[in-house]
């Protein structure tokens, strides 16, 4: 195989995300604002940032975590708190005399340090619960979150966190959007903003899966005894992928926050997890790709496409109760089991865009 | 300061003997097929609102009771059947993701069903009636609950000590391969430990239903997560574990949830500090610490890991 070759299907990836990338920022341009592809596209993003860190450490790792909404409220927290305007926080913060905090840092800070807040609960978590098996694991991270989002509503850290109020008035996605002096839009960048985070986000991801430290993730989820054996010190590379995929998890989060445009640590629940691992499932675990996809596609059938199965409308997040009909959702859960049961691989399996071309048949046929 | 604890240390021994229901539906599975089975709890919501509807379809009480249990027990074995059976040679990541699949379907069929309310549980007469023990006044729920609990765990301890099933169940999570090949059907004896734990989870939601009055789609995942938290506690795979974790969990729960009072009336603090925010997070923090101390619980066998 000769080296032009080899390379064809990264030139062929890279085309077909530029490409992805022009056509938000051109039907961004045209379409009106409110139209629900925007939503979907949005939500989609964050969504495939969350999944593709749940899938670092689930499919690449092969660590059975479900802390992910904990670290996504730790994010988003931590960007609300940063960022909340001083003049509006005795709004916010009505009922804790303007909070503590009073000062801002730039949103790109914000989400930095989202993350960095993130991984580093991941860090303290990480020394304890990472010694432990698959299903414990499991439960133990899921527990972890639930015990966050119960710190975070406790009333005495309410100066900092608002108790277990809104969190709002910071910047979301529409800010990004640039005005003119009449407070006009002139070019639309509230979905291609998103898109860039995420996309860069996911590329360090695709990076770090490519490197050393992603060669060792997989030695240790095929084998662990293997891979020790084969001096890949199994403590600190399950730390390394669980603190990287919380780091991401918390950027997710802060995007979540930009989203939703308020912020309540009672949505963050162990159900918002499962929905992103169904996500992961249904995309392939080990698939970067996949997961992306399948966040988009996943949004799309929850927010739009399959709506026509209900006949009432409905804002937002499909958790809000009080909905008359729920068809919808009978009809979605279906389709989930029907993956999850028959077919296990999911949309990609474990390939990647790249590994579409044809001269990587052969590596996969030995992988599988 | 009794006064003030008693009512909180009555309501833990009740909602521990209703965790403990559910929690033993989770070691049992867990016991023998290595599965968390995440839609247990929603099984336990699922027969709340069983009761709702049949109630208001007017079947007389001594009717709708063993009926929903007997359909709990039917929807607890289907569940195994339809979605964990075809994924028994799967690895265990896919079936737990498969029960939280099951879960998440269960909890969207119910909000389609309801509409997404909360529904009002039936009233069910002499449980429901209001008692005075002491300082406390309670529903007679709370004192009928444990004496149950005991009565059924005798009941199950008996039928795995003494009966065929329960040899078998007892082999079966002792050594998966082994006993299939001394000629136990595997899948009845699994689906057998499915029926027993739904039906214990039915009659634990006819008694925590009669206490908090109220079933929503989600009403399962708080109560499935303690319980099963409960049954790593006691050592999971252990009936008589689970149910002692159980009650330990629920008394200390309640405990939290009044410490504010109990604090205040005591005179130790002078203003609330909102500690009850923390009774859900406590159980967690115990199932850490626990895990990471004593993974085997209580009462549980130290596992051996085959290489």
């Amino acid at each position: 195989m000769n080296k032009e070759q080899s390379k064809r299907p990264f030139i062929v990836t890279w085309v077909v995300v530029a490409l992805i990338y022009a056509a938000v920022f051109i039907s961004e341009q045209i379409l009106p604002p409110s139209s629900m592809l925007f939503t979907v596209l949005k939500k989609g993003a964050t969504y495939a940032l969350v999944a593709v860190s749940m899938n670092l450490l689930n499919g690449f790792t092969g660590i059975f975590s479900l802390g992910q909404a904990g670290f996504m409220l730790i994010g988003a927290y931590v960007y609300g708190i940063f960022t909340i305007p001083v003049a509006d926080r005795s709004q916010v913060y009505q009922y804790f005399d303007g909070g503590l905090v009073q000062f801002t840092v730039p949103v790109v800070t914000a989400m930095i340090l989202s993350g960095v807040a993130a991984a580093f609960f991941a860090f303290l978590i990480g020394l304890p619960v990472l010694r432990l098996k698959s299903d414990y694991l499991a439960i133990a991270t899921l527990g972890f979150a639930e015990i966050i989002r119960a710190i975070v509503q406790w009333n005495g850290l309410g100066p900092i966190t608002n108790g277990s109020n809104l969190l709002r008035l910071f910047p979301n996605f529409n800010d990004f959007n640039i005005r003119n002096a009449d407070g006009n839009v002139t070019v639309y960048l509230s979905t291609l903003v998103p898109f860039l985070i995420s996309g860069v986000c996911i590329f360090l991801i695709v990076l770090l899966i490519r490197s050393n430290y992603g060669r060792a993730f997989k030695a240790i989820r095929d084998d662990e005894v293997a891979a020790e054996a084969m001096g890949i010190n199994l403590a600190h590379h399950k730390q390394l992928s669980f603190c990287i995929s919380s780091f991401f998890a918390g950027v997710g989060g802060a995007m979540l926050a930009m989203y939703q445009t308020t912020v309540q640590a009672k949505s963050f629940t162990s159900a918002m997890t499962y929905e992103i691992l169904l996500i992961v499932v249904i995309g392939g675990v080990g698939s970067i790709t996949g997961s992306v996809l399948s966040s988009f596609l996943f949004v799309a059938c929850s927010e739009w496409w399959l709506r026509f199965l209900d006949e009432k409308q409905m804002i937002g997040d499909f958790e809000v109760p009080l909905l008359r009909n729920g068809f919808r959702l009978v009809v979605f859960s279906v389709i989930i089991m029907i993956v999850v049961l028959f077919f296990r691989r999911g949309i990609m399996g474990d390939r990647e865009l790249w590994d579409m071309g044809a001269d990587s048949k052969a590596e996969r046929g030995t992988k599988q | 300061m009794w006064d003030t604890v008693f009512p909180y240390l009555l309501s833990g021994i009740s909602v521990g003997g209703q965790y403990a229901l559910i929690a033993i539906g989770y070691t049992m599975v867990y016991g023998i097929l290595r599965l968390i089975n995440f839609a247990h709890g929603d099984v336990f919501m699922v027969a709340g609102i069983v009761m709702v509807y049949i109630a208001a379809s007017g079947v007389p009480l001594w009717l709708s009771i063993p009926l929903v249990l007997i359909i709990t027990a039917l929807v607890g074995f289907l569940i195994e059947r339809v979605a964990y059976k075809p994924l028994r040679s799967a690895p265990r990541m896919s079936v737990m993701i498969s029960a939280i699949g099951v879960s998440y379907t269960l909890q969207n069929l119910v909000l389609y069903v309801t509409g997404g309310l909360n529904k009002q549980y039936p009233t069910i007469p002499w449980v429901s009636e209001t008692i005075v023990l002491g300082a406390a006044k309670t529903k007679l729920v709370t004192v009928v609950t444990p004496i149950l609990v005991i009565i059924l765990v005798a009941a199950l301890v008996t039928l795995i000590n003494k009966t065929k099933i329960g040899m078998a169940m007892r082999a079966v999570s002792k050594d998966f391969e082994t006993s299939q090949l001394m000629g136990i059907k595997i899948n009845s004896v699994i689906s057998a430990t499915f029926v027993i734990g739904s039906f214990l989870a039915g009659v634990g939601s006819l008694l925590y239903f009669t206490n908090y009055s109220t079933v929503i789609q989600t009403s399962g995942a708080m109560p499935g997560l303690k319980a099963f938290v409960a049954a790593v506690f006691g050592g999971i795979g252990s009936i008589p574990g689970a149910v002692i974790g159980a009650f330990l969990i629920g008394i200390m729960e309640n405990i939290i949830k009044g410490l504010d009072v109990i604090l205040f009336k005591s005179g130790v603090i002078t203003k609330p500090l909102g500690l009850a925010t923390f009774s859900d997070a406590f159980t967690f923090a115990l199932l850490i610490i626990i895990l990471v101390v004593k993974p085997t619980g209580l009462f549980g066998e130290a596992a051996t890991d085959k290489v």
